[in-house]
């Protein structure tokens, strides 16, 4: 008899994947002041998730400890194709710092970058820095405090960034006083003339044309990546005229980011400007943003 | 006439003031973010300001009460929200450029923000006991009744507005509809008080 090995292969390779899935090994648990924040590994990819009743898990970050250079996660490939408009930005902010895994990767890529990461929860910060090898210096801080109060006080000092990149999630999704026009007019003042903005969602049903005609209603122009094959979007956006992100990247970076798992050219060819959300709804305001109930 | 028109006043005004503490965080989570210690200077500052309102309307029901006097608080409550619905902007803004530490900004902000509303919002409860209380001995059985009403009032005023009005309404518009609903009930106390006195006089 012959064996269909290619099928059998697959068969073996979805059945171990599986097991490998239900056996992650608990690290770590730590109450927090805002939820039950818990380190995974199994196959030497360690991951930061937060505890919700909900049945699908989603890890807020993971790295893998065999290649510790390359980004687990599409989402954070995708957001290092803002890398395609502006190769050498001096100041980073990133808000939501996860396991940290962004700034680490900045740290590297860009040897002259200042990357500021803004982490509400303070158990988050000591989980990166234990579990997932983050490391302050100068070029690489951290503020503890809610996002919103970091960029009003930052406008208030006058501070601007070339690269603002929104990566912050509470349990169900973006907390809803970061979806606001007032709050992105706040983000769009802070960054430098011709700044860029990059921010992970995966919104679905109505908050997603919600969502998309906030972010149009402050920056006009978006160009959208939707991940290979998760459900994430990446949004780019800048303070500037013409928003054009280059097709082609120089190959130096292309080179240089294909360490990291990062395909540029494949993930640049695939950010798109077309409008794929219903523009007659309202923008969230500060006034109205039921973010989490519309995305029921 | 006079028990069912105070049992449903105290509703609303128990409606209104938690209503009205919900939408305080939202009002500050722009300027202050969404901390816990946000949501602990709020409920510090409505804790405290309801402790003032008991205390000052127990007070106020031993001069000569009297259902005008009752609407009459409504209403000052329905006017002391103004402040907040006009200017709760700058107010925030004045507060996050002279305070740095979020938690005392917050509790600053919440004090200016919702102190004298809910204050006058609390001295509904205990005005209420003295106009329905009738005799020494039922006056545990009124009071226990009144803060049945009036706390059932406040749990549906939580459960309406985080569910339903944040989304069908923007917070100011929420507002106004405290501000109306205690206005009208400020006018309904002064109707049933012109009908008692006409009752009286007849």
């Amino acid at each position: 008899m012959k064996l269909p090995t290619n099928q059998l292969i697959c068969l073996i390779l979805i059945l171990a994947n599986f097991f490998s899935y239900l056996g992650a090994k608990e690290l770590h648990r730590e109450r927090s002041l805002y939820r039950n924040v818990i380190v995974t590994e199994k196959n030497k990819i360690r991951c930061m998730r937060f505890e919700t009743r909900r049945k699908k898990i989603s890890n807020q970050a993971c790295i893998n400890l065999k290649k510790p250079n390359k980004l687990v996660f599409e989402y954070t490939q995708s957001i290092l194709a803002g890398l395609a408009y502006n190769p050498l930005p001096k100041n980073i902010l990133i808000i939501g710092l996860g396991g940290g895994v962004l700034p680490q990767a900045f740290e590297k890529i860009l040897p002259s970058a200042i990357i500021t990461s803004v982490e509400i929860d303070p158990a988050v910060v000591s989980i990166a820095k234990k579990y997932f090898n983050y490391k302050e210096n100068d070029r690489v801080k951290t503020s503890t405090q809610d996002g919103r109060v970091f960029v009003k006080r930052a406008l208030r000092k006058k501070l601007s960034y070339d690269w603002i990149i929104l990566d912050a999630f509470n349990g169900d999704y973006i907390p809803e006083h970061l979806l606001t026009v007032e709050f992105l007019q706040e983000v769009k003042n802070l960054l430098s003339d011709g700044g860029i903005l990059s921010a992970n969602t995966f919104s679905s049903s109505e908050l997603y044309n919600y969502e998309s005609v906030t972010y149009q209603a402050v920056f006009n122009q978006l160009h959208i990546l939707h991940s290979p094959t998760k459900g994430n979007r990446i949004i780019f956006a800048c303070n500037c005229k013409n928003f054009k992100i280059p097709s082609e990247s120089t190959k130096k970076l292309a080179y240089q980011l294909e360490s990291y798992g990062v395909e540029l050219d494949y993930l640049v060819a695939r950010i798109s400007t077309e409008i794929d959300w219903d523009e007659s709804v309202k923008p969230l305001t500060d006034q109205h943003s039921p973010a989490n109930l519309l995305s029921r | 006439m006079k028990k069912p028109v105070i049992l449903s006043l105290a509703f609303c005004a128990g409606f209104s003031i938690m209503c009205f503490e919900l939408l305080g965080g939202r009002l500050l989570a722009p300027y202050f973010g969404s901390s816990v210690y946000v949501w602990g200077s709020i409920i510090t500052v409505f804790m405290l300001a309801l402790s003032i309102g008991y205390l000052s309307g127990g007070r106020y029901s031993m001069q000569k009460p009297n259902l005008f006097k009752y609407g009459g608080i409504f209403i000052l409550s329905a006017l002391s929200l103004m402040p907040t619905i006009f200017f709760s902007e700058s107010i925030m803004g004045w507060v996050f450029d002279r305070i740095e530490d979020p938690r005392y900004g917050s509790l600053t902000a919440s004090l200016f923000l919702f102190f004298l509303p809910t204050a006058i919002m609390g001295m509904i409860a205990p005005y209420s006991v003295r106009l329905l209380t009738q005799s020494k001995d039922s006056v545990g059985q009124t009071a226990g009744y009144l803060y049945f009403i009036s706390t059932l009032g406040s749990a549906i005023g939580t459960i309406i507005t985080s569910f339903y009005l944040v989304l069908w309404l923007e917070i100011n518009q929420i507002f106004w509809l405290i501000f109306a609903m205690m206005f009208i009930a400020g006018l309904l106390a002064n109707v049933a008080a012109m009908r008692e006195k006409n009752e009286i006089t007849n």
